[in-house]
């Protein structure tokens, strides 16, 4: 592999790293928090895209003549923006509606996960029934274009895609490290009977939690959308069940695990691709992460749980 | 101050309180004392309505707080806006949060900066040991100054009223004494509390009036030194 190449493949893995890291994170921090595996979320990723597609269209004036003639990078601000929001409260209601009617009734947790799953069903398939089956191309708001510095080259695209990445993992360890509503999610996890005898209204931690968790599936689908620009219905559903190994491989749980295990996957998939016939590429990366688990089953920072709950 | 009449509670089908009553009044000492499994703890829980699955539920009967009905009320909104806390069997601290962090977030709802700040030097007098330890996680605490931060933990919250679950539970009982006399030293600077000990000759020492509970009734109530010369209490609790 040349110089030139691996820094190609480099680049390649720091980038779908970041898309599994911002997706991972959402996995973790609402296992962390409910000890739920929330298998809706890759969908949020998928609705996040869509409500960036709609958004940024619309302001490009695509419906009814209405156009706001900004700039394009102006557009493409405005849409991480909105649909973050917009997302997260698509994924405040399915709290609401789906999962804290069940934890009021005490519902064992086996119930709540095939909850998650069929709210996963179901943006898939209300998405295919609302728009159709046909692809939806995002549109290109930030030309990509590719600089050269010293004979290695990068698209503007990779480089924004891991520097935000970077700094949303930086902004998240700051609120859960230094916030109050950030200690509760760690003290959440840890003992979740103690936390209201603190005079915290535990559902206001977790509606903050589905906010940071949704709100970034929603940053990741605007950024995927940007570097792949072709939209489907299902395209949350193979990269949400990578992010959430990508989760489980960090340690369910921890925000950092989330951000290593996802660059992990990033790597093993793209160097194994790089080295191996494509067709192989899933087999090969997958055993590979199989051995790891098996080696380390609590993932890289996790801890035994056995001691809890 | 507490109010509590003709409590039922039940776990699933079982009855776990059949009908208790008792009160507690603003600035007292109040121990419940009882053998294992009589329902102290249930008490305890059935008046700060954790929700459900760690909740016992309420069948029939009140509690009544300075006159308000308690029960609709809960656990946060009972901390926050009635001001009583629970300090639960067995600690409960954040074991991956720092001593100071378990203290801060005691703090969450309150919005008096300047007596946090000497509410945390309250605390920090009274335990000294966890001024020492405020930057450690707290699961490296050893049990008696995990029982201080939980005690710690509850006085920040600013409550007036605590209900303590076992405070002594795994203490030496020259820690035992330690805790005893802070409790004391807090209820005469103004906090009511209502304590649960299985060990009847500390909270009887320390206690104005003490109740006792045998499988989920009350059996004898009465001020504290009266109990300690009661030859069934001697006989069954202080052997
Ligand atoms: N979570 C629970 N589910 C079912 N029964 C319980 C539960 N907790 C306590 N009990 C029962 O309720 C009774 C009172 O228990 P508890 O209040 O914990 O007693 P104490 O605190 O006095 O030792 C016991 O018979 C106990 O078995
Ligand atoms: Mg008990």
């Amino acid at each position: 592999m040349s110089f030139e190449i691996f820094f190609q493949n480099l680049l390649n893995a720091l980038q779908w790293g970041s898309f599994y890291a911002l997706i991972a994170l959402g996995y973790t921090m609402v296992y962390g928090v409910l000890l739920l595996i929330n298998f809706a979320h890759g969908d949020i990723f998928m609705v996040g895209a869509y409500i960036g597609f709609f958004f940024a269209t619309l302001l490009m004036g695509k419906y009814a003549g209405f156009s706001t003639g900004l700039p394009p990078a102006v557009i493409f601000g405005l849409t991480v923006l909105v649909t973050m929001v917009l997302t997260a409260g698509v994924g405040v209601a399915i709290e609401r509606i789906a999962y804290r009617p069940l934890r009021r009734k005490g519902a064992s947790r086996l119930y709540v996960v095939i909850t998650a799953l069929m709210c996963g069903l179901i943006l898939e398939n209300g998405n295919l029934a609302l728009l159709g089956a046909s692809r939806r191309n995002f549109p290109e708001l930030l030309p990509n274009t590719v600089h050269n510095i010293a004979g290695v080259t990068f698209s503007n695209v990779k480089i924004l895609v891991i520097v935000t990445t970077i700094l949303v993992f930086i902004l998240l360890e700051t609120i859960v490290r230094k916030t109050k509503l950030g200690m509760a999610m760690r003290a959440i996890s840890y003992d979740r009977m103690a936390v209201p005898l603190m005079g915290i209204p535990v559902d206001t931690v977790i509606v903050f939690t589905f906010i940071l968790g949704s709100s970034m599936a929603a940053l990741a689908g605007v950024l995927f959308a940007t570097a792949y620009p072709v939209l489907e219905p299902y395209m949350g559903a193979l990269v949400g069940w990578k992010a959430f190994i990508a989760a489980v491989l960090g340690g369910i749980g921890e925000i950092r695990g989330a951000f290593v295990g996802g660059f992990l996957l990033g790597f093993v998939e793209i160097f194994v691709a790089a080295l191996f016939p494509s067709t192989l590429r899933d087999l090969i990366a997958f055993s590979i992460l199989l051995v790891f688990l098996s080696i380390k089953p609590t993932g890289i920072f996790g801890i035994a749980r056995a001691t809890k709950i | 101050m507490l109010e509590v009449s003709n409590l039922h509670v039940k776990y699933g089908n079982i009855e776990a309180l059949h009908g208790i009553s008792f009160h507690v009044d603003e600035g007292e000492m109040v121990a419940l004392l009882g053998a294992n499994g009589a329902g102290k703890s249930t008490t305890l829980m059935s008046i700060m309505r954790l929700p459900p699955p760690e909740g016992p539920q309420v069948t029939k009967g009140e509690i009544r707080f300075n006159g308000v009905d308690l029960l609709p009320v809960a656990a946060h909104i009972l901390i926050v806006k009635y001001g009583v806390g629970l300090v639960p069997e067995g600690r409960h601290i954040f074991g991956n949060l720092t001593v100071f962090e378990n203290l801060k977030l005691a703090t969450y709802a309150r919005k008096d900066k300047d007596q946090i700040e000497k509410d945390y030097e309250r605390v920090f007098s009274l335990f000294p040991r966890l001024a020492d330890r405020r930057w450690q996680r707290g699961d490296l605490l050893s049990g008696g100054e995990q029982q201080m931060l939980a005690i710690g933990r509850a006085f920040m919250s600013g409550v007036r009223f605590v209900l303590l679950d076992e405070p002594s539970m795994g203490l030496s009982p020259l820690l035992m004494l330690e805790l005893f006399r802070v409790l004391k030293e807090l209820n005469e600077s103004g906090t009511t509390i209502l304590v649960v000990e299985q060990n009847a000759r500390i909270a009887l020492k320390y206690a104005h009036r003490a109740y006792v509970l045998e499988a989920g009734k009350i059996v004898l109530e009465g001020a504290a030194e009266a109990l300690a010369d009661n030859p069934e209490i001697q006989k069954a609790y202080l052997g």
